[in-house]
């Protein structure tokens, strides 16, 4: 079990972060030209006023009427990405792995917070599984890549939980939790959780194409 | 439970043009032509919009079909996406006729492209877009609805909507002039005056059965002692079916005749009458299929036109309206240029009392009747109708008799919907109200 561990904390997640970075990376890079051969428009309207005012509007909570009509929806999916982008980020674990790695570190989470973090992202994915299963409008667009890529995301957030708590076998929980880490990061730049990457960039050209020309509010 | 990308269920219809351009296909050319399209006419918009949405369907209450369905999620903006674009981009066009029909209709007949879904999209996906899409290769394969393509033949053969020969026009315009002068004395409606301050510009329906449309327009330049013409040339339509049925090339031709039409009349601005579609068209459509950032000469609609008439005092308002009204607001102008205030300061300067609809401006209800679907014609028709419940109600609960719409498409779509839901509503063009109310020096 050290072996595995050894090798997915070492040559494994160097490559799961190559691909998550390169990955990203090359996206939004073949995004952008091919943007530029077959979507001049994109860039033509582009205005950085109306996309920072759309953005706004789409980043605090309840800002937009959507937001308002659906306030459940609205707090889950708020909690769900911040903690899901915080927790891993601040988590004591993951600081101190940093220090021992590379010599630096920064301010942790406390524990306790960051338990609590986890169990709201694995709370808000469970949350998203019963919409999907009982929102007839989400389970008509609904598929089985849907369902994967929502298991996708709770697994490093479960199996972290697990190993922290030592419920289970720690050893085994640990190398789950790293590598159910790495195939998430792998699978941001190649699946729709490229949501991540592009969102910035659809809100952005939407709200451009509203304000500057449509002369209208986009939320 | 759905099984994804599942068939909807809807009643047969029969639309002869739909079934003869079916009745061509075969799966291989479908392939083809779809390949060809994917590649040379889709970029990293549908490449984008297609991976970022993560099927939460929290457009679906953006839907005027999907709320009058009693929340159907086939009729939700994603789930037309799924039936329709997502499929052929993950089958790389390789789908049956029989797939391309039902494609068909739900981008020609069950969007109006209305664009109220990207406003509640977290990403702001332009779903409208991709409807557009599916038209345009519904376009392509020769799969367009009978009457949307007879009308779009009459503006390939004559540049306007209605099969308006040039003669008629000219007739048509002299004729209401001829009218108008029992009324007023000395009105003119001035035919191809060059170095005109305006070029007023109308729809095709407007000559063919609106007619006192272009009487009032006439009277209220009058009195505003507006500096217009209007050609006597093909050109004179703004209306553009094209741009629905998914024919750009044609589509282009129109914008450049109506551009080109001001400006061999030297003319500083058009001002357009009522219209949603063609204002769309030419503000940011056409002119960018011709390579136009923006226009190529200053353009405006009727509404911003009346605006300017009632807050310079160049119209005066002698007396209200009888009645309280309710504003409906047309995507084209509103969602389309914010037109939203300006229309209702306008409406409100004629009328006693203005009962909003609830929601309204940018999150107006559509009228159903735009984008095209109701140029589908007969076949079609009970499809905006029963597709629509939910305006018919936001129109009973203002309680008033009377609405304004300024729009055609949208003057269209709320009749029927009036009619078949029995509201007992009247609906008015500003401009009808306007020639009511205004003062008349020569009375």
């Amino acid at each position: 079990m050290h072996d595995v561990y050894q090798f997915v904390s070492g040559p494994l997640a160097w490559a799961a972060f190559g691909l998550f970075v390169g990955g990203s990376l090359y996206r939004i890079a073949a995004m952008i030209l091919l943007a530029r051969r077959k979507d001049v428009q994109v860039f033509e309207y582009m205005s950085l006023r109306y996309a920072l005012r759309s953005i706004l509007h789409w980043s605090v909570p309840f800002m937009s009427v959507n937001m308002r009509q659906r306030p459940v929806m609205t707090v889950v999916t708020f909690l769900f990405h911040l903690c899901l982008i915080l927790s891993p980020l601040f988590v004591l674990g993951h600081v101190v792995m940093f220090d021992t790695s590379f010599g630096f570190s920064w301010p942790a989470l406390p524990d306790q917070l960051a338990d609590a973090m986890t169990l709201v992202v694995v709370a808000a994915c469970l949350f998203f599984l019963g919409r999907r299963l009982s929102l007839a409008e989400a389970q008509y667009v609904t598929s089985f890549s849907d369902y994967a890529i929502l298991a996708l995301v709770a697994a490093p957030f479960i199996t972290g939980f697990l190993a922290y708590h030592q419920f289970l076998d720690y050893q085994l929980m640990l190398v789950l939790h790293i590598v159910s880490g790495e195939a998430m990061l792998v699978a941001i730049p190649f699946t729709r959780l490229s949501h991540m990457l592009f969102a910035p960039f659809t809100r952005a050209y939407i709200g451009s194409e509203f304000g500057a020309v449509r002369h209208a509010r986009d939320w | 439970m759905y099984s994804n990308g599942s068939t909807m269920t809807r009643e047969p219809v029969q639309d002869d043009g739909l079934a003869l351009g079916l009745a061509r296909l075969t799966p291989e050319r479908i392939a083809a032509t779809t390949q060809a399209f994917l590649k040379e006419e889709t970029g990293a918009r549908l490449q984008v919009y297609l991976d970022t949405c993560v099927h939460c369907g929290l457009c679906s209450e953006a839907c005027h079909y999907y709320l009058s369905h009693d929340k159907d999620p086939s009729y939700s903006p994603v789930g037309k996406v799924n039936q329709t674009i997502l499929q052929l981009v993950k089958k790389n066009g390789r789908v049956s006729p029989e797939f391309i029909g039902q494609a068909a209709r739900v981008a020609y007949t069950e969007c109006n492209l209305c664009r109220r879904c990207s406003m509640y999209c977290p990403f702001g996906i332009d779903i409208a877009y991709m409807v557009g899409l599916v038209r345009r290769l519904c376009f392509k394969l020769g799969v367009t609805p009978k009457y949307l393509q007879d009308t779009v033949n009459s503006h390939s053969a004559t540049l306007n909507q209605m099969w308006v020969r040039e003669d008629e026009w000219i007739d048509s315009l002299q004729w209401q002039e001829g009218e108008a002068r029992d009324e007023v004395p000395g009105l003119r409606i001035p035919l191809e005056k060059e170095g005109a301050e305006i070029m007023y510009s109308v729809i095709g329906p407007e000559p063919k059965f609106r007619t006192q449309l272009i009487y009032q327009a006439a009277v209220i330049m009058h009195a505003a002692g507006a500096d217009w013409t209007m050609p006597a040339t093909p050109g004179w339509d703004n209306s553009d079916m094209a741009m629905y049925s998914g024919d750009y090339e044609l589509m282009g031709r129109l914008k450049r005749a109506h551009f080109e039409t001001a400006m061999r009349l030297k003319v500083k601005r058009i001002v357009m009458g009522e219209c949603g579609h063609a204002f769309r068209s030419i503000h940011d459509v056409g002119n960018r299929w011709l390579g136009w950032r923006d226009r190529p000469i200053p353009v405006i609609h009727a509404v911003q036109y009346y605006h300017e008439l009632l807050t310079s005092g160049k119209i005066r308002i002698a007396k209200k309206y009888d009645e309280a009204v309710t504003f409906h607001d047309p995507c084209n102008i509103v969602r389309g240029m914010g037109l939203g205030d300006m229309g209702r300061e306008v409406a409100k300067a004629l009328t006693p009392e203005l009962v909003e609809m609830h929601p309204n401006r940018e999150h107006n209800y559509c009228c159903c009747a735009g984008g095209g679907v109701i140029n589908c014609g007969p076949p079609f028709r009970n499809t905006r109708v029963s597709g629509n419940k939910i305006k018919a109600e936001q129109l009973a609960a203002t309680g008033v008799k009377t609405v304004i719409a300024p729009c055609h498409n949208c003057h269209g779509g709320l009749e029927d919907i009036i009619h078949h839901y029995k509201l007992d509503m009247k609906i008015k063009f500003l401009g009808d109200l306007i020639y009511e109310c205004m003062e008349k020096p020569w009375e």
